[in-house]
This record gives structure tokens, sequence and C-alpha cells, in this order.
């Protein structure tokens, strides 16, 4: 997701020189084929986020697109009020990117690990909130939002995601993707998820359909602006509807869809999956802790199976 | 209009607006009150006409606290009308306590001490990597650099050698509650930009002389080979212009009340009333002013950080004021037995 997003962004810079991509010090080898191709339009910031962020503000306010780039919650919370008062409070062209939302750096330990960032972006006015499920999405979504005009948070994952989309499709900012949807009889279950927990969240839904569930499945790569209208749609024809993301079940895209549900006022129940409101102390790769904590594709599957 | 006459009514508008509203900051809207006249008379390149030209100078004030001394340069300056300037503070006025980027003129919005000197860094970069001639002034408090992420801005302007970058310090050694010194002691201020790597000049930054010759300094500095951004380091009093302001943390604060407080500041200021400026609050000064009394403290400093940590073995208070005066007094720094 991490290659193919930078693969995407040397095609767009080649085209319009006003893109800058700023790191934090991070990306090595990563932002190499960046740097080669676009050596003018690079910029490393140094291991200072609030500066990096600031001046991409100042930068953006001057007619360009800018990029920073870092890792976990380096480019987000340690610079959260240069995102809030000078990118999104101006309007400014920055897009911030995350490598490694959830538990992607697993075993680096808690520091390194994205599971509040969702809630906290999503919580700022003005801010655009983008979450690739696969690397499809992922060159997607950059390229969508490379030609939106404002502040916009792109959440990847690391490397070596597998495709689920197995051609490109139209990419809207706001518009959820339907997977599948398979009739059968009995009770509807409408599955959606934000990143790249789409995988474990696919490899479970092929196992239920197997299991001859009735399942909805969506991959909702936008988390702000959430689409109300898949939700609505699903609402009117799912008995539950399961929301899963590798992040705190607090404030995040469980808690955008359920909004969006109260409003409703349907009878749908939800489910919310993601990480039950603590911090990681466990050590292990993201697949281990991911079934650690509730989101393997097993977990899901068993939340799904108690379900019915 | 010259920098002493608007440098005056910047005072005159600061000294009315907190007044009206209850507003806070008088203090530092009087310190930094020389270093934006000078900039707005003779340093930017701006057109009040078209705020947003292309080729103008982009200017920040780093310490948004000092809106008002701002808000009243770009009003006298033709951006908006000086009539606006009492909507400060008010019910659906625009004019914020903190600077807002909603008023014409205004480059960034601000109150968050620490932001402005990136953003201003983010500009120079990507104007000079574009080629283009216009430059980038960033006005900041001392205080303000408690904040670590000024020190980031320092280092980034350097290393990409961002000589199109002005900032000037308003150095009136207070912050909020306590002098500097007594808060987190500075040392050796001007080296510390030095070994970042920038141009430094050192001034009186309430005295217009030295702060144009500054700016024309910071112009040589910036076409030199050197290419580096440079600092003016503006001792200020915070306060300066109101004897019974000056170097007292109250007015960090207070604002002016009715009665004395009000009357003593603005016939204060007309005492010192360059020629041909006109007051279009109180014409002639107040005729009958009231004055204090034996029981308004007009004389303490109000500073009191030496009451913390009573039992802490270090000696921390390093700095007191000197009643009555702009003085500041230097107190021996010693251990405790």
């Amino acid at each position: 997701m991490r290659d193919t997003f930078v693969k995407t962004l040397v095609e767009l810079a080649k085209e319009n020189t006003d893109i800058e991509l700023m790191t934090g010090d991070l990306g090595f080898g990563v932002l190499k084929p960046f740097w080669e191709q676009c050596p003018d339009q690079f910029t490393n910031a140094g291991i200072a986020e609030q500066n990096m962020t600031a001046a991409a503000a100042g930068m953006a306010l001057n007619g360009k697109r800018v990029f920073t780039y870092s890792i976990g919650n380096f480019p987000t919370l340690r610079c959260l009020e240069q995102i809030r008062n000078d990118c999104a409070y101006h309007n400014a062209n920055v897009k911030i990117v995350c490598v490694g939302g959830g538990f992607v750096y697993g075993s680096l330990g808690m520091s390194h690990h994205a599971t509040e960032d969702i809630a906290i972006m999503r919580a700022l006015p003005g801010i655009t909130v983008v979450c690739p499920g696969d690397p499809v999405e992922a060159k997607l979504a950059t390229k969508a939002i490379a030609e939106y005009p404002g502040t916009c948070y792109l959440r990847l994952g690391r490397g070596g995601e597998t495709e689920i989309h197995k051609k490109e499709f139209e990419f809207q900012i706001g518009k959820a993707i339907k997977i599948r949807e398979a009739e059968r009889i009995g009770k509807k279950i409408a599955v959606f998820s934000t990143g790249a927990i789409l995988d474990e969240v696919t490899k479970a839904c092929n196992s239920l359909e197997e299991k001859e569930f009735s399942i909805i499945q969506y991959s909702f790569p936008t988390v702000k602006p959430i689409d109300w209208q898949a939700v609505e749609v699903c609402a009117r024809k799912a008995d539950v509807i399961v929301t899963i993301e590798e992040h705190n079940i607090m404030g995040g895209f469980g808690s955008a869809v359920a909004e969006v549900l109260a409003e409703l006022g349907q009878k749908v129940k939800q489910i919310r999956l993601g990480i039950e409101d603590c911090y990681c102390t466990k050590v292990g790769s993201q697949k281990y802790l991911r079934e650690q904590y509730g989101i393997g594709k097993e977990r899901i599957e068993e939340a799904i199976e108690n379900f019915r | 209009m010259n920098s002493e006459e608007l440098a005056w009514k910047i005072r005159r508008h600061g000294i009315e607006m907190t007044h009206l509203s209850g507003g806070s900051h008088i203090g530092a809207v009087l310190s930094v009150a020389d270093i934006i006249a000078v900039l707005y008379t003779d340093i930017l390149n701006y057109d009040a006409k078209n705020p947003r030209w292309e080729e103008r100078d982009r200017m920040i004030l780093s310490k948004g606290h000092a809106g008002a001394a701002l808000y009243a340069a770009l009003a006298e300056c033709g951006f908006f009308s000086v009539e606006e300037l009492k909507t400060h503070y008010a019910d659906g006025s625009r004019l914020s306590g903190h600077v807002s980027h909603c008023i014409p003129g205004v480059d960034l919005s601000t109150g968050s001490l620490g932001h402005g000197l990136s953003v201003a860094a983010g500009m120079a970069y990507t104007l000079k990597k574009d080629r283009r001639k216009e430059r980038v002034f960033a006005v900041l408090g001392d205080g303000e650099c408690d904040e670590g992420s000024v020190w980031e801005a320092a280092l980034f302007a350097n290393h990409f050698r961002l000589n199109n970058l002005i900032a000037i310090i308003d150095r009136n050694y207070m912050q909020s509650m306590d002098f500097q010194e007594n808060t987190l002691e500075m040392k050796d201020f001007g080296a510390k930009w030095k070994g970042f790597g920038w141009n430094v000049i050192e001034i009186d930054g309430n005295n217009h002389r030295q702060l144009k010759r500054a700016f024309q300094k910071a112009e040589e500095y910036r076409n030199s080979e050197t290419h580096k951004p440079t600092i003016i380091i503006a001792n200020t009093v915070k306060g300066y212009g109101v004897s019974f302001m000056e170097n007292n943390i109250l007015w960090h604060y207070r604002f002016p009340h009715d009665g004395w407080e009000y009357d003593c500041a603005v016939n204060e200021l007309h005492q010192s009333i360059p020629p041909g400026v006109e007051d279009i609050y109180t014409p002639k000064g107040i005729e009958k002013p009231i004055f204090p009394t034996e029981q308004d403290n007009i004389n303490s400093d109000y500073t009191f950080t030496y009451t913390w940590n009573t039992t802490y073995p270090e000696r921390m208070r390093r700095v007191e004021a000197v009643g009555d005066s702009n003085k500041r007094k230097y107190t021996q720094q010693r251990k405790e037995e």
C-alpha cells in the first residue's frame, strides 16, 4: 500500500509540479523513487513534525499541494494543533499521510500503533479522512485526494496487503464500495470495514458465505464524510450491521456508522469490532495483535456467527 | 503617515480597544507597537485594496495575543475601516482577541504560540523555490520561544537557507505570569539564534531609528552570499508608553478600567502625541482625569513566583521589577544553604 502510494504520487507529481512531498525523516528506501524522480518536489523536514506540518501549511497557502509523510502517530497526534490551526482552519491544501495505521508496526510497541488517529482526525472540522483497504483503493484514494482542494488525512497500511479489488473502479471520496451481496435465506448481515483490516474481513466473509450466511460486504475507504447512503440502504435490508476497524472502538469508523444509524432510527442492530478501548501491552506481529485484540479473521467470524 | 505617528495610533487604539472590550494583552500591544508600525510604514510591500496581492510581503504575527496592535495598523493602513476597531471582542465582530485570517491583510491566524515561525518558514521556502522575490516577516514573542516548535523552525530555516525570512522577536522579557528569567531562563538569547545559524541583529525595539536600521541591515543580509535567515531581537518594554503599565505583569491580562486607569493611560499618551496626529476618541485627552488614590497600588509588579516552591533548593527568582520605572533589577543568583 505504501509503495503503491509512492508510485502513484510520483506519477501525479511529474504531471503537476505543485505537488510536494515532505517527510519527517522517515521512509528510507520507500520514498526513494520520489526523490529520485522529483527531487525538486521533495523535502526532508527532519524529525520535527510540528514544524513540518506548519511549514506545509505555509507552502500550501502559497499554491502548493503538500503531502506530509510519516509513520504511526507522528504525522497526526504529535502535531495535532498544527493540523487543526494551521492546516484545517485555513483550508490549506495539505495531505497528511500516515503509514502504519493500526497494528502495522506490531512488535515495535504501543508508541508506534496508530489506534486512535481516525477518531481524532475525524473530530477536526475541515478534514477528510481516507483509509484505503487495499492497494487498489490506496492508488485511487491518492489520486482523488491530490485533486481535492483541502486538508485530508490518508491512513495507509504498510506493504504486502492483498489486492481485494480485482480491477479498478470509479472512486469517489465519501463513497463506500460494495464487495458482495449474497441472497440467501436467513438473517442478513451487513459487514462494513475501513482500512487494511479489509483483508481479514474479506477472508471471514468468504468463510461465512461457505457456511450459507447472507452477507452484504462494503469497504469504506472514506470515514469522513461517511457514506450515509450506503449505511441507510443496509440499515433497511440487514438485521445486523457489523463494523470492523483496526482502531479503538471509540470515536472511529464504528462510531461514525453508529451516528448515522442513530439518526436513521432503523431497528437494525450494530456490532462494533475494534480495539476495546485499551492500549496494546502485548508484543507481536500485526497478525498476532489483530487476533489478540479481537479483529483477526477468526474473531470476526466468531462474532458474526454468535449473532446468528 | 510616518512610523512614529502610526505607533502612537496603535497605542491609542490599543488602549481604547481593550478598554471597550475588557480585552487582555495591552502590555504586549504596547511593547510590539513600534515593531508593527515600522513594518507597515517603512518595510512591508502590500496593497490594502488588494490584500491577497501575490507580490505582497507575507506578514505573520505569531504572538497572536497582540492582535489589537496588528488590527490597528491594518485599519490605519486602509485594509478596513478604523471605525471597525471598536468592535474588537464584540458579538458578531471580525476582530477576535487573537489574530484571525478572516480579516483582510492577515496571512495567518495565530493565538497558539509556536506556530508562526514554522508557517513563515514554509512560506519562505515555497517563495524561494519558486524564485519569487517576496519576503516573509514573522513577529514572535520571547516568551513564545519556550515552545519547542520555534526551535524546530529555526533549524529548518537555516538548513534551507531561507534568506527571505526575517523574524523579529518582541523581547519584552516578560511572559504571562512573570519575567522570563523567573519562568524559564533564556540564557544568551542572541547566541542561541546564532548557534542555530541565523544572522542576529540586536536593538532597542521601541526605537524607530534603530528598528529601521535593523531592517536595512536585514536587507543587506538577505542579499549577501550567506543565504541565512535573519532575526532581529528587538529589546522592548512590556507596556511601553504608559508608565504604570511598564514592566508590570498585571497588564498582561488587565484592561484599562473606567476611572484613573483609562484616564491616566490616555493622558500619558497625549503627552507624546506626534504633531498633526488626531485622537479620534478623545481629541484633547481627558480634561478632568481621575487620579489613582492611596489604595491603588500602582507600582507593584505583581510577579510572585518567588513564593512558589519555597522548599526548592535553588533560588529561581532572578529578576525583580523596579517600581515606577521601566527598569528591571537583576538579583544575585545564589544557592540557599
